[in-house]
């Protein structure tokens, strides 16, 4: 299953610097990145290409970060695609804690990642499968 | 002016006399205080067997200081005189270390400490056809009930509102024209900051007078709620440990408080060597009670530093006047009224296994009122990463410690290493009120 890095991060200037400034030293390459702000501190959420890598370099600094399970779903970037998706989790009553989305050029790939509760994951995976999805395994996300 | 009195002969008494009324009380209080194990040790290590011991008043310097930690370590009847069946209150102060201050009123002993806060009242000028608008809080706290039941001895009109919700306490203002409000200044500076939003005029109300106390202020201060309400406001002082309010009182003169010299002994010390200093000089308040007989007090260190005025008042009353507090000599901060020691927040955050060790204590303020920030750093083998978790946190952090020290913090959460380092003795308070 695909990994999704969060770091803590205080809200004030110069915060995210420090952390691209290691992921950099560290030879690490963002394929997708949010910021849930919280008013006096952020949750930064990164999809990288080597995510354990990555969780030692920001810890060995001291930072709050944690390594987490996510869905990573290929959406085909087409009207009505992502309502098909969010159909679908909702008739099973899977609840999303969270999402974000790109689309990678040439080939219009969508890709969606999501948050779900640690217990509803993996019931997520196989309703999203059987709706016709594909659920990026991660080193397929991270190759893209 | 005509000058009003509660007691004018005990409150123009002059000086050979109220030492005579001094030393035959301070003799009770000695043998008050020898029923109690606490007061047993620490007079018999004086050389203080019995109140016949005590020949002068000078001989109050011989008794031991009694400090904070004593009550907490006599708790909870360490120092109680009387038997539990004689006790027919019990107020409390929150307590640094978990442990409160515990302290006992005997029925005699309220109605002393009663007839202290009408007379107290009395100076101001207030009578019973005045409505009083009490907004201290009730309760433990003894600012609420002992001012309460001082203004009902007068005749006053109580209204026991206490304190918060201040749409109501504006709109109970004007409802029954209250004339006269016990209040902290930070929270009638707040009240005033709110007239407008609530459709109020300085014509709509009748107030006249406000009692403020339960925190320092500057004259400045003063002046400013004078000149926004149009009204005169007295400085008043006590500590639940000498009773609660009314230990001294300003009159209506308003230049410094009257302190009832015959229920309160009132030394000022240096407060390193213990030292008695000259009237005028600053230093310690050391109050000694002169009338409680449940739990009797000698020479108890208020932190507080303030000096005593020895000129008389122009009032005629022979009581010397304290100047307002000027500082404390421990690290206790007053938010709002309420006392907090750091210590007490350390206690709570640090029993968190969230938090990591760093935290920082910021005190500002918003508007009229205080306003306590506990920073804290978040501890990073427990984050999961989830937003919901540390919002609950900082919910959690809050309750613990309005739990332990009454007030509602802000909490902010930081990055672990991101709050300055103590270098040496760590600088955990950042007080930015200003000191006008």
């Amino acid at each position: 299953m695909a990994k999704q890095l969060t770091i803590f991060v205080e809200n004030r200037a110069g915060r995210l610097k420090t952390i691209t400034d290691n992921l950099r030293k560290s030879n690490i390459d963002i394929r997708a990145f949010t910021i849930q702000d919280r008013g006096d501190y952020g949750l930064l959420k990164l999809i990288v290409d080597k995510p354990d890598d990555a969780y030692l370099a920001l810890a060995n600094l001291g930072c709050a970060c944690a390594l987490k399970d996510i869905l990573a779903i290929s959406v085909p970037d087409q009207p009505g695609n992502f309502h098909r998706l969010t159909s679908a989790l909702a008739e099973h009553n899977v609840n999303v804690i969270d999402a974000y989305g790109f689309v990678l050029q040439p080939h219009k790939t969508g890709v969606c990642c999501m948050e779900i509760d640690q217990p509803q994951l993996m019931k997520a995976q196989e309703i999203v499968a059987e709706a016709g999805f594909t659920v990026l395994q991660d080193e397929e996300l991270y190759s893209l | 002016m005509d000058i009003p009195f509660w007691n004018r002969e005990i409150e123009t008494l002059d000086r050979a006399s109220l030492e005579k009324v001094q030393l035959e009380r301070l003799r009770q209080m000695v043998s008050w205080a020898l029923k109690t194990p606490f007061y047993g040790r620490k007079l018999a290590s004086a050389g203080i067997g019995s109140p016949e011991d005590v020949k002068s008043l000078r001989d109050l310097e011989r008794i031991p200081f009694t400090v904070k930690d004593d009550l907490r370590r006599g708790f909870p009847r360490g120092l109680l005189a009387v038997e539990m069946s004689e006790v027919v209150r019990i107020h409390s102060s929150s307590g640094t270390t978990g442990i409160p201050t515990v302290i006992y009123f005997a029925r005699d002993d309220l109605d002393r400490w009663t007839d202290l806060l009408a007379r107290s009242i009395t100076a101001t000028g207030a009578s019973s056809r005045d409505i009083l608008q009490n907004m201290m809080t009730y309760g433990l706290f003894t600012g609420g009930l002992g001012l309460h039941y001082g203004a009902e001895r007068v005749g006053m009109t109580v209204i026991p509102i206490g304190g918060g919700n201040t749409k109501r306490q504006i709109q109970t203002m004007k409802d029954f024209q209250t004339t006269v409000l016990h209040v902290t200044p930070s929270y009638l500076l707040h009240i005033h900051s709110q007239f407008e939003n609530e459709g109020v005029r300085p014509g709509d109300l009748a107030v006249k007078r406000a009692f403020i106390g339960a925190e320092p202020h500057s004259e400045n201060t003063r002046r400013k709620i004078e000149d926004l309400l149009g009204i005169q406001a007295f400085n008043s002082y006590g500590l639940s440990e000498l009773n609660g309010p009314g230990v001294a009182f300003e009159c209506v003169h308003r230049k410094d408080m009257h302190v009832w010299e015959d229920a309160y002994l009132i030394e000022i010390i240096d407060p390193k060597t213990g030292q008695n200093v000259e009237d005028g000089q600053e230093g310690e308040v050391v109050l000694t009670n002169l009338v409680r007989r449940a739990m009797p007090i000698l020479r108890y260190r208020t932190r507080d530093l303030a000096f005593v005025h020895p000129e008389p008042c122009e009032c005629g009353r022979t009581h010397r006047r304290l100047s307002r507090i000027l500082g404390r000599t421990d690290d206790m901060l007053i938010i709002n009224g309420v006392n907090v020691f750091p210590s007490q927040i350390e206690e709570r955050i640090m029993k968190v296994p969230e938090v990591a060790t760093n935290y920082l204590i910021h005190v500002d303020k918003k508007g009229a009122l205080d306003r306590l920030t506990v920073k804290v750093e978040i501890y990073p083998k427990l984050f999961l990463g989830e937003a919901a978790r540390l919002e609950a946190l900082r919910a959690r952090i809050r309750e613990e410690l309005r739990s332990s020290i009454v007030i509602s913090p802000n909490v902010e959460l930081h990055e672990p290493g991101s709050l300055p380092v103590s270098e040496g003795k760590a600088k955990r308070v950042v007080d930015e009120r200003p000191k006008d």
